[in-house]
């Protein structure tokens, strides 16, 4: 209260109608930017909210690492005899699990803000108009960074020690942040189609909880039924699951990762026309 | 409302916006002459800002046609993008980031290159008095602080339309003159301004020609001069000492003014409408002499102010019922 009352108290400096008049001869227009620089913007403009509200960096420092900490030390001894054993197995396939885990947050942002004037103002510019959400995830691909580095770093603390090495590691960190990029229009989707935070909350936990959960995340899943094994093994997360694990290891798991761009594309292909059809009507 | 192609910033034909059972535009023909301040009149719900949504290209009208500069707002909304700026009823910048970023921002995604945006931006803050403020994230700047940050996003190029829509509801008088300055001066650059308002003085301050929409319809249309003269310049409010002597005060006032008097619930005040007729004379003559008549009359007047018609009372000359909302403009100015 004491902030408002400042500002609206003191007395503001007015306003030079001859240097705005000055400013507004100036006719000349740029060429309006090319996509790449539209959306790089956007991003800029996520990075700017990050530094101004870092506060929402909770979800992609804390969460992560209770959930390496939660699950290496519940499972650990039960399925590989040791925490230290286990997180050999577990820490790929957990980053993989928390980093798509943390991209519903997009749709709830999205729908929070496509609210707000702002909208309304990029909406009246001639710009490329996926740009928009590109930047959103442009901004939130950094947040997807920075949780696999902070898991990365609690899971050597744990006892991780990756045999592939620095290449393989940020490989593996590539792969993850670009499905996760791609997996986003999911959520930007939501975040345009349903009214309120809450309804895109729960209809991001019914998609991600059974998604993520019924993956090769924390066992192999030879041990599961065969009908959840035909559903477990085709699952994109195993897919980027091996995927990651193996490139972490140093290996070259060619087909898991084919598997992982194939569904990549085919998210961006169609989520994110979709997205940007709904970001349209709005 | 046949008016000649060229040289029209906006003109629309039959624009319809509809949500659900709810015709929020039912019909809009408008003519905007370009370089000019063209007023949009009307209580809330009235379908202003529907309509500037549509001609900002914000959302697709369901049934008629706009355009704007000669660009169809559907079929060329990019061509029509790259001409007009949109100051929304709220503050159309991120609240989150400074005035600068803000700023910077929309440069950028006007095209500018870093240095360039930085200095436009730099430029405009301090034409705007807000340099001290631009290092401070917009959510803690002041009604007149926003407004300003706001129309100064809008000129960041200056377009050949801005939109302004209900710029000063909500702000204080000082920080609505202000704005009523800026807007002088970016339509005497050759911007066409269209300003959709509640209040009848604002559009009475600014604009040339207004329209008066209800319910999604122009129930009027002219230059102000017109549109008053079917209003009536203004509305006299009277206070007498003694309420026994109103009967008289308003036999007294019917006469001298020609014009309807209405007993207020107060026992002791009267109001008119003057300068209805058309028939030349001031609204201040009229009432000067109404006030004269009181007095030879022998009635005592306390309280005496001829004002403007109010949002209300306009409502009521051109519809026959009221405002929705309360929220009709307390324009009064004492004469």
């Amino acid at each position: 209260m004491s902030t408002v009352t400042q500002t609206e108290g003191r007395e503001l400096a007015p306003v030079s109608t001859e240097s705005l008049a000055a400013l507004l001869i100036a006719k000349d227009r740029p060429p309006r930017p090319s996509a790449w620089s539209a959306s790089m913007t956007f991003g800029w403009r996520a990075i700017l909210k990050i530094k101004h509200v870092p506060e929402q960096l909770f979800d992609v420092t804390a969460f992560p690492i209770m959930l390496v900490l939660m699950y290496t030390y519940l499972f650990g001894g039960a399925l590989a005899g040791s925490p230290t054993a286990y997180i050999q197995f577990l820490l790929p396939g957990i980053l993989v699990m928390s980093v798509v885990m943390i991209t519903m947050y997009t749709g709830v942002s999205v729908n929070t803000d496509i609210e707000k004037g702002v909208f309304d103002r990029f909406r009246t510019l001639p710009i490329w108009r996926p740009s928009t959400m590109v930047g959103y995830l442009l901004g939130d691909a950094l947040r997807y960074t920075i949780a696999s580095v902070v898991m990365l770093t609690v899971g050597m603390i744990l006892g991780f020690r990756p045999d592939g090495g620095v290449g393989g590691v940020v490989a593996g960190i590539a792969l993850l942040v670009a499905f996760s990029f791609a997996f986003s229009w999911i959520w930007t989707m939501f975040g345009l189609m349903l009214r309120s935070e809450k309804s895109v909350m729960g209809v991001s936990m019914m998609v991600i909880f059974p998604l993520t959960f019924l993956s090769n995340v924390f066992v192999d899943p030879k041990t599961m039924p065969g009908w959840l094994q035909a559903f477990v093994n085709n699952s994109p997360i195993t897919h980027l699951a091996t995927a990651v694990r193996g490139l972490m290891a140093g290996d070259w798991p060619a087909a898991d990762i084919a598997w992982s761009l194939g569904w990549t594309c085919l998210f961006v292909l169609v989520f994110g026309p979709i997205t940007m059809r709904l970001y349209n009507r709005k | 409302m046949s008016t000649q192609t060229t040289g029209l910033a906006i003109e629309t034909a039959g624009l319809v916006k509809t949500f659900g059972e709810t015709r929020a535009v039912d019909g809009v023909d408008l003519a905007v002459p370009a370089g000019t301040v063209y007023g949009v009149l009307g209580p809330n719900g009235a379908g202003k800002t529907t309509t500037v949504k549509m001609l900002a290209t914000l959302l697709r009208p369901d049934g008629g046609e706009a355009h704007v500069f000669g660009h169809d707002v559907v079929r060329e909304a990019d061509a029509v993008r790259g001409r007009v700026s949109l100051t929304g009823q709220y503050a159309s910048v991120d609240e989150d980031l400074t005035g600068t970023e803000n700023l910077v921002l929309l440069a950028r995604l006007l095209g500018h290159r870093k240095p360039a945006a930085r200095e436009r931006a730099a430029q405009l803050l301090e034409a705007f008095g807000l340099t001290d403020a631009a290092g401070k994230q917009v959510k803690n700047y002041s009604g007149g602080m926003r407004r300003r940050i706001d129309i100064a996003a809008s000129i960041l190029n200056t377009p050949d339309l801005l939109f302004l829509d209900e710029p000063t509801t909500g702000l204080d008088p000082r920080s609505r003159n202000q704005v009523w300055d800026i807007v002088r001066a970016v339509v005497a650059q050759g911007t066409t301004v269209l300003l959709t308002t509640q209040y009848l003085d604002e559009a009475d301050q600014l604009a040339s020609r207004i329209a008066v929409i209800d319910q999604g319809r122009v129930i009027a249309e002219g230059t102000k001069g017109e549109l008053k003269a079917s209003v009536g310049a203004g509305t006299v409010h009277l206070r007498l000492r003694d309420p026994a002597q109103r009967p008289e005060a308003a036999r007294i006032l019917r006469l001298a003014l020609d014009a309807e008097v209405q007993s207020e619930p107060d026992p002791v005040a009267l109001t008119a409408r003057v300068g209805g007729a058309g028939n030349g004379q001031g609204a201040a003559e009229q009432a000067g002499r109404a006030l004269a008549e009181l007095a030879r009359g022998g009635i005592t007047v306390d309280n005496f102010s001829l004002g403007q018609p109010s949002l209300d009372e306009v409502f009521l000359a051109l519809t026959g019922h009221d405002t929705h909302e309360a929220e009709g403009g307390q324009d009064e100015v004492a004469a």
